[in-house]
């Protein structure tokens, strides 16, 4: 490989640091009675509110609908994925350094595959949380559940819910398009080569 | 006229209706329709918007501090200070009843009169606002993080605490004096007709340390008048206080005639540092002067009492140079400094005039040895020596001067009931505009300070009468709200107040809005009885006392059935507010209780002593509506008879 393209891939590894720093996605929520709002970032490792109590707070206001306490220590995706990042980012500095341009479209095959089966496991749990409800809740709604949409807004009861990619979902698509150029880059290279190669031969 | 002549006419009437409804409508309403128009859109505040300056408005005989938005005279809260609060439990809580306390043991009540910003550099800054009680002297701070009252201070050796609270430039010193003179020191049992001889006046100077908290540093003994109002002197004249006083006469009956009589009375000059490096020094005496300090402890929020004996006393008998008496036309009452520091305001209720000193001819004359005489070892100056000037015609019982930072000053004459604008240039008058009805103070945001906001005026009137929809024979008091922004004063608002707002003060709602505290957080609640989560309720008996430390989250009480209490139990129930979030107080009553509820701010515990006198089944539940379920946050206590073996068993959802 071309230099240049193992800078490249070395760059969609390492990029992946940053969402260790960054939420990946974020739920918000706004009700007549929070007009400033009140919402959750999902981290690699854990789920956060945007203000100190928002986590404790939507619980609170849940548990009205029967819905379940989030606890970030007890959702087993939230201990997997710091590493699977980690198998991501030193896998990717291993093809960028001994790798050819197979190992780059495996790799990002990889993590393309990882992402689908995460986003899956994502929608899976929000149908859980938003199905699965307690039957002795205060408030029934007749036929409503409450589960919040993978992408874009939702009215649940008086609570619109957006739910949109973080900054460490946008990282992680950046990683996949520098990966993306090595590959293509690396391809045009070959076959420059391969016809110098010839016209040499001929 | 025949028959006919006359149904002409009746024709013509129509007409004549038209015309004379034309004259009415078309000219005078229409004036004033276009002017209240304008009116009404310079104190509208759309719905959502915020006004631009918060008012803080003593409530008098209420004993609380009111906060009013301005300019739309919109009431936005009562913060509690002297008086106990049904409201939130202010003074019949555990936390908050030592708030209170005094050397007469527990006050319920108090009378507040002067809210006073605190300032840096002379311009209200929004930490602080303080407030006097004048009745049993005392002075509260209140926290304007939080809007509440957070440290009360007695004055010793005063009564009548009327002429405070009033900062230095840099609230290094919060100033009070006695408006009425009484003995002070050891001998306290004397004849009231030896007034003359027996009687003093206290000056006290209160000092803000570093850590925010009040300390009595020394007091100034001075002749036995009736001390009024006080404003401490910015830029040149910074370091110096002045001090109106009355009665200089020194009856004892029958005041309205007998204190009415001088000519002359006196402001009191008092060179503030010079006293400080006095009592720095470690001069004057100490003297006996019982007083409590009272503050809530910032971790556990429980109020906390100081009990002190003793206090340091000046004599300007024996120490030279820290005051000088200003003669001043008939029995003044406020006394308000210019922006830039130099000339003195004295309302003289019974003058015909507004004397107004000048500091740099003051400070010439204590040079030049202008005195008159000397009034219990302090010297009296010159009135000549000192004039700055006179302003002629200021209508009837001039009583309080503020500024507009423009060059012009506004008084208000109670007996005329109006206001007066007059030149600090030439002491003429400019403008006056008609007031409902009688001010006392009035206030410019910022109106006595060195940068004063100079767009509007508050009018605080003493009388009401028929300004509101009628209310009884009791009515609140009258304020009004005028815009000072162009040449002529236009009356813009008309609102009522709650008590009696004697002073107030309004500071930029920038200077305040932003850094409030929207809730406490649990980790930092230090209550020795509180319960940080449910699993640290708890209900536990030492003899015949129980304590309850009870939870609150929506929308249910942790425990909520408790059994085992017996007649004759002295039971604390003590509530902590789980919720972590602006604006979810939870409220706690249960019936019977000899107090008033409580309410419990997010993060906070607050305590209800409950003694049971007979046995039955007392629910308990929460008086703020919280939440959706806010009906069902309730509980029971079961109260058995004193003789009973009922054990103590407690909790929610068994
Ligand atoms: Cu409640």
């Amino acid at each position: 490989m071309k230099k240049q393209n193992r800078l490249w891939m070395g760059a969609a590894a390492l990029i992946l640091i940053m969402v260790y720093l960054f939420p990946i996605w974020s739920i918000n929520l706004k009700a007549p009675q929070y007009p400033e709002g009140i919402g959750l970032n999902i981290k690699v490792n854990t789920i956060e509110g945007k203000a100190p109590n928002d986590l404790q707070n939507i619980n609170g206001l849940n548990h009205y609908i029967g819905m379940k306490v989030i606890t970030p220590g007890s959702i087993p995706e939230l201990k997997v994925m710091p590493f699977i990042f980690g198998f991501l980012i030193v896998s990717g500095l291993a093809v960028a350094i001994w790798g050819n341009r197979s190992w780059i479209l495996l790799w990002l095959s990889l993590f393309a595959v990882l992402a689908i089966v995460g986003l899956i496991d994502f929608y899976l749990w929000e149908y859980d949380y938003g199905h699965n409800l307690d039957p002795n809740a205060p408030i029934k709604v007749p036929g409503m559940s409450y589960q919040p949409p993978l992408l874009g807004t939702k009215q649940l009861l008086n609570m619109r819910t957006t739910s949109l990619p973080h900054i460490g979902f946008y990282v992680a698509l950046i990683s996949m398009g520098c990966a993306a150029w090595a590959w293509r880059s690396e391809g045009k290279a070959d076959k420059k080569k391969s016809a110098t190669v010839m016209s040499a031969a001929a | 006229m025949n028959k006919k002549q006359s149904i002409r006419w009746l024709g013509l009437l129509p007409a004549l209706a038209v015309f004379g409804l034309t004259l009415i409508y078309g000219c005078s309403s229409n004036q004033e329709f276009s002017s209240y128009g304008d009116a009404a859109r310079k104190v509208y505040v759309a719905p959502g918007e915020y006004d631009e300056f918060y008012g803080f408005f003593s409530g008098g005989y209420n004993g609380q501090l009111s906060v009013y938005g301005l300019p739309s005279g919109r009431h936005i809260y009562t913060i509690p200070v002297f008086s106990q609060a049904p409201v939130n439990g202010y003074g019949y809580n555990e936390e908050t009843k030592a708030m209170l306390q005094t050397s007469h043991g527990f006050v319920p009540w108090g009378d507040a009169h002067h809210p006073e910003l605190s300032q840096t550099d002379g311009v209200p800054d929004g930490r602080y606002v303080f407030i006097n009680e004048n009745n049993t002297p005392r002075i509260a701070k209140i926290d304007l993080k939080k809007f509440q009252t957070t440290e009360i201070l007695e004055i010793p050796n005063s009564a009548g605490n009327h002429a405070s609270p009033f900062v230095t430039q840099n609230t290094e010193y919060i100033s009070a004096a006695t408006r009425f003179s009484i003995p002070i020191g050891s001998e306290k049992d004397v004849a009231i007709d030896s007034r003359e001889e027996t009687f003093n006046g206290t000056l006290s100077f209160i000092k803000l340390q570093d850590d925010g908290n009040m300390k009595l540093d020394f007091q100034i003994l001075v002749p036995g008048f009736d001390y009024d109002l006080s404003h401490a002197g910015k830029g040149p004249s910074h370091g110096w206080s002045f001090f109106t006083s009355y009665n200089s006469e020194q009856a004892h009956t029958l005041l309205e005639i007998n204190a009415s009589k001088n000519d002359k009375d006196f402001i009191a000059a008092v060179n503030w540092k010079k006293a400080a490096e006095y009592a720095a020094q470690g001069k004057g005496t100490m003297i006996e002067g019982e007083y409590l300090r009272n503050y809530i402890d910032p971790e556990t929020h429980i109020a906390t009492t100081e009990h002190h004996s003793e206090v340091r006393m000046l004599d300007p008998r024996e120490l030279p140079g820290m005051i000088y008496f200003l003669p001043t036309p008939k029995s003044p009452h406020g006394v308000d400094v210019s922006p830039d520091g130099e000339l003195i305001a004295a309302g003289g209720k019974l003058s015909t005039v507004i004397p107004v000193h000048s500091f740099s001819k003051m400070i010439d004359a204590i040079e030049n040895e202008a005195f008159e005489g000397e009034v219990g070892g302090i010297p009296v100056l010159k009135y000549d020596a000192i004039l700055a000037g006179e302003v002629k015609d200021p209508g009837l019982g001039p009583l309080h001067t503020e500024f507009d930072g423009n060059g012009y000053a506004y008084t208000t004459a109670f007996i005329t009931s109006e206001i007066v604008k007059w030149s600090l240039e030439t002491f003429e008058v400019v403008d006056r505009i008609d007031t409902y009805y009688s001010p006392g103070h009035l206030m410019i945001p910022g109106g006595d300070s060195r940068k004063p906001e100079g767009k509007y005026l508050v009018a605080l009137n003493k009388i009401t009468k028929d300004r509101y929809l009628p209310t009884g024979p009791e009515l609140f008091h009258s304020a009004q709200l005028i815009d000072i922004s162009g040449d002529k004063m236009k009356l813009l608002l008309d609102f009522p107040t709650e008590g009696e707002p004697h002073y107030a003060q309004a500071i930029p709602a920038e200077k305040v809005m932003h850094d409030q505290v929207r809730y406490y957080r649990l980790e930092d609640n230090k209550h020795p009885y509180a319960a940080r989560n449910e699993s640290e309720a708890k209900v536990t008996r030492e003899g015949n006392v129980v304590h309850i430390n009870m939870t609150s989250i929506r929308s249910h009480f942790m425990p909520d059935n408790i059994e085992g209490i017996k007649v004759g139990d002295k039971v604390y129930i003590h509530v902590t507010n789980l919720e972590q979030d602006w604006d979810v107080p939870h409220g706690f009553a249960v019936k019977g209780a000899n107090t008033s509820e409580l309410l419990i701010m997010p993060g906070e515990t607050r305590t209800l002593v409950w003694e049971p006198g007979k046995a039955g089944i007392f629910p308990f539940y929460c008086t703020d509506f919280c939440s959706a379920l806010h009906q069902e946050m309730s509980g029971y206590i079961r109260v058995s008879p004193q003789e009973s073996d009922v054990e103590i068993a407690y909790g929610t959802g068994q």
